[in-house]
């Protein structure tokens, strides 16, 4: 088999998008959405995995983008904060609470945690705050003291769970 | 929220209107140092030090040139006719520092702690920098390293840089009253040792810089994650002698400041130097690591000190000393040692004085601000010694601290100490007695010992303590601001502040919208861009809310006033008749009404006809503010702990903090400064140390090693505004930023110690580790005794 | 911290893997990369060739084979912290898989991944340890087993050839009634364990301790059985007496020092973990 550190064509979609860009195996996963795709809403802080400012969705699970090649994204349906609202009209409720609950300061973490919050409350629409905690466990703020971003990720719980229910 | 004291009558103030920066950082659309879009942009990687002392003999660069995708390699040498000198001009200068104490651009025969750089690299990536970065060869030869500024003041210590005479940078003492008579006659006198460390910044976003030069207009553009545009403006112009005017520099969206960024660094100087000479576009953005290696911190203090009191408690005098370890340079002066000097007797009446201070260089990188800027480490000491006073005294720690707080029939205090600049300290407002009160009654002081006893049954020991400090807020001499009004009705506010998460944006749009009778949103601000903003200062110390406020306020109110009577030439009515709202100008029932956007029309002139009033033209007013005099805000915070006994892990159940920033401009934004401000300096508390070892390398360089509080560490933090407002600007308000951090680690510390109570144990330092505390606790046997990791 | 130039391959078989491995000197498998692309990131790591196993579904499984489980490399840890079968079969297992990382990284963090890097303090190597799992290798050449207890060549140093691949485990589940606790110490929420320890046991008709292990983490170089303190337990009714004396042993072990942690905590913690995790375990046991 044919190996290379040359740059090669990946395809994968990205936001529901089919995408492609060039990439060199040693390209991880957040420069090449940031670089080739033009996706900075996705912010590098630590590139050792720590801080979590680089979470995105990767086939809907969430992933440190610091810490997966680029080339491992091929084929992969990869989630991003510009992925979150519906449109430019209406923010996602997790935004919307953010925004009403002052749970980000400089901003540069919150994109990596929205992403964190949007799969768990995918997966679990009524968590407690310790839950919502240990979610936040994996992200570093330094800004907010995370007070108000577990208040956040609560309301946006509520709104999800009363949006969903009258859509039944 | 408790009830806030609010002077409704200033326009815009007291309310929450909801940031308007939210939506482009939300949507992953803000525009950060990295997200700049320059093309062809070139990317640097500085090569740096592996040794934390050593000469540098020669430099070969020829098999990093040689690399694919490398564009350039520069050492100081081709720098030569770049950059008008190798040395950083002095930061703040100050007439008592020597000349040969400042960073160098690029280190050219010496190197002096690692990570200082002594070439750069420019390729087409960052990865091929970075491939050709550590192809560059480099001649050592070692040097001794000096790690500890306690050795440091030694005689026999070696030298930190060999230009050095000695590795003393400043000794002082700042002294008032008659400490020698207050010893004498004292009834108690208490003695001890502290070790205070704060550590490191680390805003999520690191630093960065981007410069391109323009050829068809010769402007020099830079963009940098700064919190101070327009001193970065004057540095890159003085040391690239490029004219003032044909460069502009930009602040993008910040990631975080916290003081790390309020500085001006060589690669600030550099990457513009080599943009201009390359006639490329070039770009650097710090990586976690060369955060860790080259930005500026806080680090070590080690202080002794005394305190005389009487019988009942009452200080009659404080003396001592503190060794501060400086670094290996001075970027910006030596703000962070006189800080904690000049602030030790906090909101206390301390009738005598003596305080020696060695600023000690060290071969690590220099010390300058962080949130706190020195304040913590004094409020630290004092309040440790407060608590020795009330046990020495047997009185209760609260009494003990109220009987010396300074109480508000005193307020203006003037303390017998000077500020840097020579002008006396005056404690302005505040209301320190009633601050204590307050946090005493909100953690519910009183009925502690009920809780202590069900955390007994879990196996636990609680702990409670309040801890006091005041801090100087809204550093001068001025802020500047431009309210504007355009034809097309945009409304533009242009301000030498700066924004780095803090929600300034916002808030002073907010304090513009009420002037003009408009939504905040309607409001765009544009802050750090010295393009459209002249003069400025920047975002430090506490400062933003009270001087750009203050500016904008003003200014808009100029603007409010012009477009009244503007309309009212216009609309043939007299300016009372008239009122602003939904961006015009008219009478409560609009029969008469005139947009905004056609006055300001209307006074852009028209050629040959008279302006519609007499004046300057446009619908524009700049004021810059001026204010020397600082406005102290008060606070007072209860923290209470559990301690497992047996492991030593400490965590922090309860916290209250009460602060006094005088008049809110914008609550919630004010309560989000205070959570992040507590939960720094519980950072500084339990977890945050930067670690050297004896040679002076860095031992913590990852957020793996060095550790940040994350969410289940902090507890719920009740936040309570008191507001003493000041008379010192017209909103009555005082900085928030850093307030909340003084007194956390003196509040968290003393709960710990309160848990340990009939333990012996007494707790100078901090972070204070499980380690640390095991240790304390239950001393090992001798023989198993490894040294014990500092901290 | 860019990774330094490194070639690539992504094999869709297990077979194809063992070639590149057979093939390509200094050669790194790499799976979940929660690991290694740190380290490639801040260029702690040279590897010639990147050999990406996460393309090869063979190798992830959660498979009942009656008295063991067999888990495949590249199961994910957050599969485990999942699965019924892990769950009911081996608690001990999960209770220890919610302190690894966070959720973001036992996403995509591998139960090989984990086992290989060896790291002392990890969990997944001391509750390996505990259960005397048997770990199962591949080469181009062959397969072959080995005991857990043999796995660790050195500090975080597998005893695998160049050309080896760990491609499963197999933990053999305690009889129902039995007693288990996972505890550890760490500085945060998530972070590594500054020591753990991992406690199963199981009382006989008799009333009295049949079976015991005891396992001690981020004490040592790898996670440490500690016999004499299985010893001390073993045919004792576990009273406070016992609790203590099996304790203080785990105190004695030999542990090490570094710049953060001096031996001496380490032992303390070994010892107040120990003994907080029999009195779960016996809590949770059937007698």
């Amino acid at each position: 088999m044919a190996t290379t550190q040359d740059p090669r064509p990946v395809h994968l979609s990205v936001n529901g998008k089919p995408c492609q860009g060039m990439a060199a195996p040693r390209l991880h996963l957040a420069d090449f959405l940031r670089g080739e795709l033009k996706l900075t809403g996705t912010h590098v802080g630590c590139e050792h995995g720590v801080c979590g400012a680089c979470t995105v969705l990767v086939d809907g699970v969430s992933a440190r983008s610091c810490l997966m090649l680029a080339v491992q994204g091929e084929g992969c349906a990869i989630t991003t904060v510009e992925g979150l609202a519906a449109d430019e009209h209406e923010l996602h409720p997790l935004q919307q609470a953010f925004h009403e609950l002052h749970a980000l300061q400089c901003g540069f973490c919150t994109p990596g945690i929205l992403m964190s919050l949007s799969e768990l409350l995918a997966a679990n629409p009524d968590p407690d705050e310790d839950t919502v905690r240990d979610v936040l466990s994996g992200h570093l703020c330094r800004c907010t003291g995370y007070q108000n971003i577990v208040a956040a990720a609560l309301r946006a719980a509520r709104l999800l769970r009363e949006r969903d229910g009258h859509a039944r | 929220m408790h009830a806030e004291r609010q002077l409704t009558a200033i326009p815009g103030m007291g309310a929450s209107p909801g940031r308007i920066e939210d939506e482009t950082l939300l949507r992953g659309k803000a525009c950060f140092l990295d997200d700049v879009p320059v093309p062809d942009a070139l990317h640097a990687c500085f090569v740096r030090s592996p040794h934390a002392h050593a000469r540098l003999r020669g430099i070969d660069a020829g098999q990093a040139r040689a690399l694919p995708g490398v564009v350039a390699v520069y050492t100081r040498q081709d720098l030569f006719g770049h950059i008008t000198s190798w040395r950083m001009p002095l930061g703040f200068p100050l007439a008592a520092l020597p000349e040969d104490t400042t960073p160098f651009a690029l280190a050219g025969d010496e190197v002096a702690f690692v990570g200082e750089a002594y070439a750069v690299v420019v390729a087409r990536t960052r990865h091929e920098a970075e491939d050709a970065a550590a192809a560059v060869q480099a001649e050592f030869e070692v040097l001794p390293a000096v790690a500890d500024c306690r050795q440091a003041v030694r005689g026999d210590a070696p030298r930190v840089r060999t230009e050095l005479a000695s590795n003393v940078l400043q000794d002082y003492t700042l002294a008032y009253g008659d400490c020698d008579a207050a010893f004498a006659r004292a009834d108690i006198v208490l003695d001890d040792e502290f070790q205070v460390h704060r550590g490191c910044g680390h805003p999520m976003e690191g630093r960065g810089v981007v410069a391109a030069l323009d050829p068809a207009t010769g402007m020099l553009t830079v963009w940098s994650s700064t919190q101070m545009a327009h001193e970065l403006h004057y540095t890159i112009a003085h040391m690239l002698d490029q004219p003032e005017d044909q460069l502009r520099v930009i602040t993008p969206d910040v990631g975080g400041g916290f003081g790390a960024k309020f500085m001006i660094y060589p690669e600030e100087i550099v990457v513009p130097a080599v943009a201009r000479a390359l006639g490329r576009p070039v770009k650097w953005v710090e990586d976690r690591r060369e955060n860790f290696l080259t930005t500026i911190q806080e680090r070590d203090q080690f202080w002794r000190i005394s305190v005389a009191a009487d019988r009942d408690g009452r200080v009659l005098g404080v003396r001592g000393g503190f060794v501060h370890d400086h670094g290996a340079y001075t970027p910006q002066g030596t703000n962070v040692p006189y800080n904690a000097a000049s602030s030790m007797t906090g909101p206390y009446v301390v009738p005598a004085f003596s305080l020696h201070v060695q600023v000690a260089y060290t071969n690590k990188v220099p010390v300058a601000t962080i949130r706190g800027a020195g304040y913590p480490q004094a409020a630290f000491v004092m309040e440790r010694m407060m608590d020795r006073l009330a046990s020495a005294a047997g009185i209760d720690r609260l009494e003990c601290r109220r009987r010396n707080l300074i109480p508000p029939e005193k307020i203006p205090y003037t303390k017998p100490l000077k500020s840097r600049a020579g002008v006396p300290l005056v404690i302005d407002s505040g209301d320190f007695p009633a601050l204590q009160a307050t946090a005493a009654r909100a953690i519910d002081y009183e009925g502690f010992a009920r809780r202590q006893e069900e955390s007994a049954r879990a196996g636990l020991l609680r702990g409670i303590a309040i801890a006091n400090s005041v801090k100087p807020t809204g550093r001068g001499p001025y802020e500047s601001a431009r309210v504007r009004v355009h034809p097309s009705g945009r409304i533009v506010v242009h301000t030498g502040a700066l924004a780095m998460g803090q929600g300034i944006k916002t808030t002073l749009a907010q304090l513009c919208a009420a002037h003009l009778g408009v939504e905040p949103q309607a409001v765009e601000v544009s802050a750090g861009d010295t393009g459209l903003s002249g003069y400025g200062m920047g975002g430090f110390a506490s400062r933003q809310a009270m001087m750009a406020g203050s500016a904008v306020s003003e200014a808009a109110a100029k603007v409010r006033d012009k477009a009244l009577a503007t309309a009212a030439a216009v609309l043939g009515v007299s300016a009372d008749e008239l009122m602003l709202s939904q961006g015009e100008v008219h009478t409560p029932d609009f029969a008469r009404r005139v947009p905004l956007a056609r006055l300001a029309m209307l006074l852009k002139g028209v050629p040959g006809y008279a302006l519609p009033v007499p004046g300057d033209p446009g619908l524009d007013a700049t004021v810059h503010f001026h204010c020397d005099a600082q406005a102290y805000a008060g606070s007072s915070h209860a923290c209470e702990v559990e301690v497992d006994p047996l492991t030593g892990a400490i965590h922090v159940r309860r916290y209250v903090a009460v602060q006094d920033s005088g008049n809110l401009i914008n609550p919630q934004i004010a309560h989000g400064q205070v959570h992040g401000g507590v939960v720094h300096g519980i950072g500084n508390a339990l977890f945050e140390w930067m670690g050297y070892d004896d040679n002076a390398q860095p031992l913590t360089t990852t957020f793996a090693e060095y550790l940040l509080p994350t969410a289940p560490e902090v507890p719920p933090i009740e936040v309570i505004f008191q507001p003493s407002p000041t008379r010192l600007n017209p909103l009555g308000v005082k900085g928030i930023g850093e307030c909340a951090t003084l007194a956390v680690a003196a509040a968290v510390i003393g709960a710990v110690e309160h848990a340990l109570d009939g333990h012996g144990v007494r707790i100078t330092e901090f972070p204070l580790t499980p380690v640390r505390l095991a240790e304390l606790l239950d001393p090992p046997a001798r023989d198993t005794t490894a040294p014990s990791a500092n901290p | 911290m860019k990774a330094p130039a490194v070639d690539y391959v992504a094999p869709r078989s297990l077979d194809e893997a063992l070639q590149c491995l057979a093939g390509v000197d200094n050669a790194r498998v790499l799976a979940g990369g929660q690991s290694l692309m740190a380290m490639l990131n801040m260029r702690f790591a040279f590897p010639d060739c990147l050999v990406d196993i996460n393309r090869i579904p063979e190798l992830a499984y959660l498979r009942d084979e009656g008295d063991t489980i067999r888990i495949g490399a590249m199961t994910r840890q957050r599969d485990v912290e999942f699965s019924d079968l892990v769950r009911d079969r081996l608690p001990i297992l999960r209770e220890a898989i919610l302190n690894v990382g966070h959720r973001q990284t036992r996403n995509r963090g591998t139960v090989g991944g984990s086992l290989c890097q060896l790291d002392p303090s990890a969990e997944i190597p001391t509750i390996a340890m505990a259960l005397d799992a048997q770990l199962h290798v591949a080469s181009a050449a062959g397969t072959r087993s080995l005991a857990m207890a043999d796995f660790p060549a050195g500090y975080m140093t597998p005893a695998l050839e160049a050309d080896e691949m760990l491609v499963g485990v197999s933990m053999q589940p305690w009889e129902p009634g039995h007693g288990w606790s996972f505890l550890e110490f760490s500085r945060r929420h998530g972070d590594f364990a500054i020591a753990s320890a991992a406690v199963l046991l199981r009382f006989g008709p008799d009333a009295r301790v049949d079976r015991c292990s005891i396992t001690l983490g981020g004490v040592s170089t790898a996670p440490v059985r500690m016999g004499q303190a299985e010893q001390a337990l073993l045919g004792t009714k576990a009273e406070a007496a016992d609790i203590e004396r099996a304790a203080a042993l785990c105190g004695a072990v030999d542990a090490s020092s570094d710049a953060y942690v001096p031996g001496w905590y380490r032992q303390r913690l070994a010892r107040v973990l120990s003994s907080r995790a029999i009195t779960r375990a016996l809590e949770r046991a059937t007698r």
